[in-house]
């Protein structure tokens, strides 16, 4: 079947195919700059509400066999960490805060008392390299029931003795592997990872797993998220 | 389904051509939003690669590749993830719409290159490399062009899928695993990536050397003068 138009009818409808394209030009919004920042914060916005609905709290990350672990001394110090944020590990103590009923100091060896687990997992620097070290310490999920914090609060928040900052949902601070970790390949954590106290959290990446704990807050608001993320990385990066 | 053909008559000469309306409303516009992503996504992808530009270990780390920041998307690693996670959601909706479009429609019979296209690749190869005949076509696009598509929509489900695992390779550690593990998903993802921009390399040349009306039949959907038009 064949029908005959007219050129001038076909140039007609020729265009008018072309213009329902025009939709495409809305795509030029994140050229100018004005728009860019905040279409782009909507963008990690949503892949961050994404990555929340596909964490899934009882599966865990892979966990590898002693053979399998990076050589310690291959285990990737961040440039940011060589300067000594000069922790007094004598008068050092965690402060908790925020939605906990027993709030105040806790010393190391109280945190110790907490049964320890070990785990080897890998991890992934949001540069793109991975290691697979050999960690050691106790369930955050146990040192909150400690501190008779509030899980149904919506962030576990930290800082740390080098101005550094984080903050997880609870979702990821209950986790099973979630650790408040102490020693690395059997012995207590050197000043470079982190000592006396860090985070080690297989289901994120690496730059949410914050050293050199000084304070953690349980809490519904954030005055600010984390130092990376307040210039622009991901809230949520699981993995 | 069958493909609408019309012919047009010249006013002024009476002289009568054929068009045919080749690709269809959804096809364009996924065909073009998702040029864009794809754009965006390789920028900000070798913006996030000059981060690590290496598959070994980190220490000692041996870069592959100094990667220019100008021929990059985002200024830096923050800045690419940005575009990075932004657009990839872009670019699997159009990927969805697009095979889902092709599947309900029935349009896929067109595109996808099946078991009896085989026998008229090296004829077309011939043809387009080895100055050999010029195989009567029969269909839209000849076995040759069918197996290219085929392909590029196989690297597009590829590209998403290796960046799954390397971007949740815990919440999809099946996915990673099938891979080879995180380490090698992101080098999958790297290569996968190369082979869409080999396509389209070789998409871009052909529509050179197809001329005008077919390059615009991907904007307004009609052809011109098309090789296979109704008898």
């Amino acid at each position: 079947m064949k029908s005959q138009i007219q050129d001038k009818q076909f140039k007609r409808m020729s265009r008018r195919e072309l213009l329902k394209l025009t939709p495409v030009l809305a795509l030029g919004a994140f050229a100018i700059p004005a728009l860019q920042k905040p279409l782009l914060k909507a963008g990690l916005g949503f892949s961050d509400w994404a990555s929340a609905k596909m964490f899934r709290t009882g599966h865990l990350a892979p966990t590898f066999a002693d053979s399998e672990l990076t050589p310690f001394t291959k285990f990737p110090i961040n440039g940011y960490d060589v300067a000594d944020p000069g922790v007094d590990f004598d008068k050092w103590n965690l402060t908790v805060a925020g939605a906990a009923q027993k709030p105040g100091d806790y010393i190391l060896a109280q945190i110790q008392t907490l049964p320890k687990f070990t785990q080897n997992t890998r991890h992934v620097c949001v540069e793109g390299w991975d290691v697979i070290g050999n960690f050691g310490g106790v369930h955050l999920s146990d040192f909150l029931k400690m501190i008779g914090a509030d899980t149904t609060a919506r962030f576990v928040y930290v800082e740390c003795a080098d101005d550094y900052y984080e903050t997880l949902d609870m979702e990821t601070a209950l986790h099973p592997q979630t650790m408040l970790c102490y020693e690395m390949y059997g012995r207590p954590l050197t000043r470079e990872h982190g000592a006396p106290l860090r985070l080690t959290i297989p289901t994120k990446v690496g730059y949410k797993q914050a050293k050199y704990l000084t304070d953690l807050k349980v809490t519904n608001v954030l005055q600010k998220v984390g130092y990376w993320e307040d210039q622009g990385y991901s809230y949520f990066y699981g993995l | 389904m069958s493909t609408q053909v019309i012919a047009i008559e010249n006013a002024k000469t009476g002289e009568v051509s054929g068009a045919v309306y080749e690709h269809p409303f959804i096809v364009r516009l996924c065909h073009w939003v998702n040029a864009v992503a794809l754009f965006v996504m390789v920028g900000s992808g070798l913006q996030i690669f000059r981060a690590f530009p290496s598959f070994g270990a980190k220490i000692p780390q041996r870069d592959l590749i100094n990667w220019p920041e100008s021929f990059a998307i985002g200024g830096w690693l923050g800045g690419a993830l940005q575009w990075h996670l932004t657009f990839m959601w872009i670019y699997i909706a159009t990927g969805l719409v697009y095979i889902g479009y092709q599947i309900f429609s029935g349009n896929y019979k067109q595109v996808l290159f099946v078991r009896r296209d085989l026998p008229g690749v090296w004829p077309m190869v011939r043809y387009y490399f080895f100055f050999g005949p010029k195989p009567s076509v029969r269909e839209a696009y000849n076995p040759l062009q069918k197996h290219a598509y085929t392909s590029a929509i196989g690297l597009g489900v590829l590209s998403v899928l290796t960046g799954f695992a390397v971007w949740k390779p815990v919440q999809f550690s099946w996915l990673a695993w099938m891979m080879g593990g995180f380490h090698w998903a992101r080098l999958w993802h790297f290569l996968v990536m190369w082979a869409i921009l080999a396509f389209v390399v070789g998409h871009l040349v052909m529509v050179v050397l197809h001329g005008w009306s077919n390059f615009v039949s991907m904007l307004a959907g009609w052809k011109k003068d098309p090789e296979c038009s109704s008898k």
